[in-house]
């Protein structure tokens, strides 16, 4: 399947869920899915005979620009040795999107990478909390206008 | 008979412990020596990777995925500039191809030998690690001789390499390879058929395929639970089509599929296969430039790719986000000892203290990787 009969059998089932698709930009295509519905989507990508997307290879966080952030499933079917990608956008002011841990437990550490480093919450992560950064660390480093926190603990930070 | 009195007993294992491989603590719930729970907690070794590469140009990058998984730095570079070649649409010449296969394969044989010896370290087997890191040596001294450094090359160039291979590298190879296919009996006779060695680790740990491929484990790791999967044949990158190699898998040879000591076998078995690549590999390296389609600016089109390679641990892949200038707008690693780790606590619950210790290094992660 190409990822044109993928969008629109996406498109088919959950209608408003899904967004635009994505050709052309090079190398990668890819479908933009509502952040409410990505669990179903994720669970109907895996479960779907013709699709049989049983592995999430990445989930990244991206900070798209300064009202958006994006979170990116890369997935892979071993079953049927094909890839796709995923999108999600949420506002900067409200970063909520549905956790992907029930399809694919990778997403669990994965999530809470994002989390730390972006400040994006997954709703339904069991464990969502800082994984890199201490626990009591200001702000999400990966965010284009992070400024670093000038003491943490009595240390001074930048050098 | 007075009743004794029992309560969970809660642990931690590391940071600074012999037995985590690096900088890892292990939170662990034990019920007397029976594990309940472990829960990791890593960063330890957070260098802001992601961060710096948003500062940096895209070949400043390199240096930096050296410093990832430091026993392994070759591939790492490795995944990193093919994802910028294939964005940028570069054709590299078929004699770096051809180096590269080499110089990856010698990584992987040198990477399995540190796992192979810390592990049976870990089991109580001290001599194993001895010879093991003689044999690693040998590797070192070979990517010394080529580009000057023993562990963090900066070898990989988007679009070649940064030093031409020394006139007497192919017999330097060839002469290692000869010294060290009999070595690899030798560790089995060592370790992997020892006794004690198989009790400690066969029948533990027991990672089921459908769990495996759920959680994302790849490398050994997956094979080790009976997935005949390899980028290298799967989706072959560089030049692995041309030579003939088999994909180790577990076999019902001892103890379970998916148990520590099939994670462990397979790793073995894969330096005999790396033996065979190099072997077809290093006589065929074709005359040409090695720096001749290096681009004077990296400086790839808006776009963006997820480009993955088989590294030993697993695999690795960068996505890249390019905005068009001279550095990347995002670079995310994703790194394959971060997800295997993240294994750990499925596999260790029920299982002896002790046994724990051996799950984990049978995992063979290592931290700079998983912090980054």
């Amino acid at each position: 399947m190409d990822i044109n009969d993928v969008y629109n059998l996406l498109k088919k089932v959950f209608e408003d869920g899904i967004g635009e698709l994505k050709t052309g930009i090079p190398v990668e295509d890819c479908i933009y899915v509502e952040a409410g519905k990505i669990e179903a989507v994720c669970f109907f990508l895996r479960d779907e005979e013709r699709l049989q997307f049983d592995a999430l290879m990445c989930l990244s966080g991206v900070d798209k620009d300064k009202t958006t952030l994006t979170t990116v499933y890369h997935l892979y079917s071993y079953a049927l040795k094909h890839r796709l990608t995923i999108k999600v956008d949420v506002p900067k002011d409200n970063p909520v999107v549905q956790s992907v841990y029930q399809v694919w437990s990778t997403a669990e550490w994965h999530e809470r990478e994002s989390y730390d480093l972006l400040g994006i919450k997954y709703e339904g992560n069991p464990d969502l909390r800082r994984i890199l950064l201490p626990e009591d660390w200001e702000g999400h480093p990966l965010l284009k206008d992070y400024k670093v926190q000038e003491f943490y603990n009595g240390m001074k930070v930048p050098y | 008979m007075p009743e004794v009195r029992t309560e969970e007993m809660l642990i931690n294992m590391g940071p600074q412990h012999p037995s985590t491989h690096g900088v890892l603590r292990l939170f662990l719930t034990l019920e007397g020596e029976i594990v309940k729970d472990v829960r990791p907690y890593i960063g330890y070794l957070h260098r802001c990777f992601e961060k710096h590469t948003e500062a940096m140009t895209y070949p400043q990058v390199i240096p930096y995925t050296d410093r990832m998984d430091y026993l392994n730095s070759m591939s790492n570079e490795w995944s990193y500039v093919l994802g910028l070649e294939k964005l940028m649409g570069i054709e590299v010449p078929e004699r770096v191809e051809y180096i590269r296969v080499v110089m990856a394969e010698l990584q992987r044989i040198a990477s399995h030998l540190v796992a192979l010896g810390t592990y049976g370290n870990d089991a109580g087997a001290f001599t194993p690690f001895l010879y093991s890191f003689i044999d690693r040596e040998k590797v070192l001294e070979l990517f010394e001789i080529t580009c000057g450094a023993r562990l963090l090359y900066n070898y990989f160039w988007v679009g070649g390499l940064s030093h031409d291979i020394p006139a007497n590298f192919q017999s330097k190879v060839k002469a290692f390879i000869k010294e060290f296919e009999p070595n690899i009996k030798m560790y089995n006779d060592l370790l992997s058929y020892n006794k004690i060695f198989i009790e400690r680790t066969a029948n533990t740990g027991i990672l089921p395929l459908d769990v495996a491929i759920n959680a994302g484990a790849t490398g050994p790791i997956l094979r080790a639970s009976g997935l005949k999967y390899d980028l290298r044949k799967d989706e072959p990158y560089s030049i692995y089509h041309k030579f003939d190699f088999e994909i180790p898998v577990a076999e019902q040879e001892v103890g379970t599929v998916g148990d520590s000591w099939n994670r462990y076998m397979v790793r073995i078995k894969e330096m005999v296969q790396s033996l065979r690549i190099i072997e077809q590999a290093i006589d065929n390296i074709p005359e040409g430039d090695v720096s001749s389609a290096v681009p004077k600016r990296v400086k790839p089109p808006v776009g963006e790719i997820y480009s993955r390679t088989e590294t030993p641990k697993g695999e690795l892949g960068y996505y890249i986000i390019s905005d068009g200038s001279l550095n990347p707008y995002r670079v995310k690693a994703r790194s394959p000892s971060f997800v295997n780790l993240s294994i750990l606590p499925k596999i260790s619950k029920g299982h002896m203290m002790a046994d724990l210790v051996m799950i984990l290094g049978s995992l063979d992660i290592v931290l700079g990787c998983i912090d980054r």
